[in-house]
């Protein structure tokens, strides 16, 4: 049943609507819900395929429902039709305005009706894309803040890394933090790149949203096998690698690598001049779970994220497969 | 007046990103103004360029008071400005959500951390800000309530409100809110207008200023009285908004005294010419916001009205 969350007139013959689909077994749900939530930034695609394949598999088999599916693949409908991050007209970040207000502005108001719809669910998936920018190892980032209610729930998702991180205030206007503050653990998944579709890290993802949702009693068929994510608590374990000079970088090593300290990860180089700027190589030994995806560098951009003290148990899970 | 680039990245194809102030008087560091921070942000920029003309001006008759000394930084954001694009060019960023900055973080975090290193060794700090609605705001004074504001300093500009705000999470990393988290005592000025330049209202900002640091003994200048400024909260601009979209006609200016039932705009729908609705003053008050573009949406604020002081 497809069902409108929020709807708001436009100016030229047109109505915005925030669309789910609900899935529920014919007979009644057990009453445990879970919600798959993407879109939010228009430049990341990478949960469409993710919604759109547990929708699938659920219809192929609808007799080992239990609970509801909830599907919201697009809660910035405008942003992904006009392949624009933020709300179109705007340039709001959407992700930046939780909780929203009822009586607020058009997206106030949108932002209020998308939590008050959320808010109930067993858990939420709320997936990302990073940005246009990096690629990332399949991953979820917990605000250190909901540590208790997310960490055993994160280890069923199938992804390759747990990312504990520090709070931040200014992530506190999230979907994610919004839910999770009200009683709605929710897991904020990044993987893949943005602007395009990785089906391999979709069916991923998407076993690991059935395991999650066998363990909630939503599902009672089969389920995938899951990896035992690579966990980081400890801000000291990640570099971030910025660009020392503005250029054109060309990576060298791809994301997932395992690398040692002093190899190249890639070079800045100036097309105009024919001369290779710089070389930029791993501070340390670890596993490169970002790289830089979009070649053109300021000084100062994101070039990789790199993980410490965890090279062993990398090796051991992933570099054998 | 000197003039120094205080910030500088290297470009590839473009030429260096710079960020340049224009110092007046030699002596403790006591106001800095910055201008732009986004590029869109012509009417910032347009009064920077009125008060450095307004300060070489009082620096050659010796009316900068010795010991003390002024900077000015036109524009923080030039990259941007001159390719007509809001925030950072490549990644869409905001400089004026990347403060206190990071100088081995991303670009626009250190830009942010280079343009603070300078301006938090001031005394006092003022930006010129902008609204993330297009509209045209009555002239104020804005200030975080961080425990740090003094509201009767903001009052020496003489404008005709003086507007407290609740800092919200994203606020915490503007300009604004970390000069006072390093006390500086900050003011944001907003003027009528953002991308369009009004010429009076810019002269009117710069007054203020001027204002301001003859009271503060900076320079010695007789100018204008101004107002004796009304202090209200950010809740007290309260909003009239669209209940339909359609082609937006305001009937009201900001700054002008409304009475209750007064018409304020009218929304046509788009196709048909005929109205969809007529927006009435709730209350009588004076117009804080008014919103100036062709068309609403629905459900925005279209209006801001202050109500009218109790006596």
């Amino acid at each position: 049943m497809i069902k409108t969350v929020a709807e708001v007139g436009f100016p030229v013959d047109e109505i915005l609507r925030i669309q789910k689909q609900r899935l529920e077994p014919a007979d009644g749900a057990s009453g445990k819900r879970i919600s798959i939530v993407t879109g939010i930034h228009g430049d990341e695609l990478e949960g469409q395929y993710v919604c759109y394949e547990v929708a699938r598999r659920v219809g192929e088999h609808p007799e080992f429902l239990r609970g509801i599916v909830d599907i919201y693949p697009a809660l910035n409908p405008f942003g992904i039709d006009s392949v624009t991050r933020g709300i179109p007209a705007f340039d709001l970040d959407m992700n930046r305005i939780f909780p929203g207000r009822e009586d607020g502005d058009m997206n106030e108001y949108v932002a209020s009706r998308i939590i008050e719809d959320l808010e109930g669910s067993d858990l939420c998936l709320d997936i990302h894309a990073s940005n246009i920018y990096l690629t990332e190892v399949p991953q979820i980032r917990i605000n250190e803040e909901h540590t208790n209610s997310l960490l055993d729930l994160g280890k069923l998702a199938n992804v390759d890394f747990l990312w504990v991180h520090s709070n931040s205030t200014v992530l506190s206007s999230t979907l994610a933090y919004s839910l999770n503050s009200r009683k709605v653990p929710t897991l904020v998944v990044e993987m893949g790149v943005g602007m395009r579709i990785s089906r391999e890290y979709g069916e991923q993802l998407t076993d690991g949203i059935f395991r999650l949702m066998a363990h909630l009693g939503i599902w009672e068929g089969p389920t995938a096998m899951v990896r035992q994510p690579i966990i980081s608590a400890d801000p000291n374990e990640v570099e971030f690698l910025n660009a020392p000079v503005s250029g054109i970088f060309m990576k060298t090593r791809s994301h997932g690598a395992l690398v040692k300290k002093g190899m190249e990860i890639g070079q800045i180089v100036d097309p105009l001049k024919g001369i290779c700027l710089c070389s930029v190589t791993a501070p340390a030994d670890g596993w490169l779970f970002t790289i830089r995806e979009y070649p053109v560098v300021d000084e100062g951009s994101l070039l990789a994220r790199i993980l410490k003290g965890h090279d062993a148990e990398v090796q051991e899970k992933y570099q054998k497969e | 007046m000197e003039r120094k680039i205080l910030f500088e990245i290297k470009g590839l194809y473009r030429d260096d990103f710079r960020v340049t102030g224009f110092s007046f008087g030699q002596g403790e560091k006591t106001l800095c103004v910055v201008g732009s921070t986004r590029g869109n942000e012509n009417q910032q920029l347009f009064c920077c360029s009125q008060l450095i003309r307004r300060l070489s001006e009082l620096e050659e008759k010796g009316k900068i008071t010795p010991g003390v000394e002024i900077l000015v930084i036109p524009c923080a954001n030039p990259y941007s400005m001159n390719i007509k694009k809001r925030f950072w060019s490549i990644d869409n960023t905001d400089i004026n959500r990347m403060f206190p900055g990071y100088e081995k973080g991303e670009t626009t975090q250190r830009i942010a951390a280079g343009i603070f290193e300078v301006v938090k060794e001031y005394q006092y700090g003022i930006q010129f800000a902008s609204f993330y609605m297009p509209g045209a705001f009555v002239p104020h004074v804005r200030m975080m309530k961080t425990g740090y504001e003094d509201v009767t300093l903001a009052q020496k500009f003489g404008l005709s409100y003086v507007v407290r705000h609740t800092p919200r999470p994203f606020d915490t990393t503007t300009l604004n809110y970390n000069w006072q988290i390093w006390e500086t005592q900050a003011f944001s000025i907003y003027t009528t207008n953002t991308a369009k330049v009004d010429m009076e209202s810019a002269r009117q900002a710069v007054e203020a200023i001027l204002n301001f640091m003859s009271w503060q003994g900076m320079i010695r200048y007789r100018g204008h009285e101004g107002y004796v400024s009304r202090v209200i909260d950010s809740d007290d601009m309260i909003p009239v908004r669209a209940d339909h979209a359609g082609f937006f006609e305001a009937h009201v200016s900001a700054g002008e005294e409304v009475s209750t039932g007064q018409l304020l705009a009218r929304i046509y729908d788009p196709y048909l010419g005929t109205m969809r609705s007529a927006l009435y003053a709730p209350f009588h008050g004076t117009v804080a916001f008014v919103h100036d573009e062709a068309m609403t949406y629905e459900a925005t604020a279209v209006l801001k009205l202050i109500r009218e002081e109790e006596w």
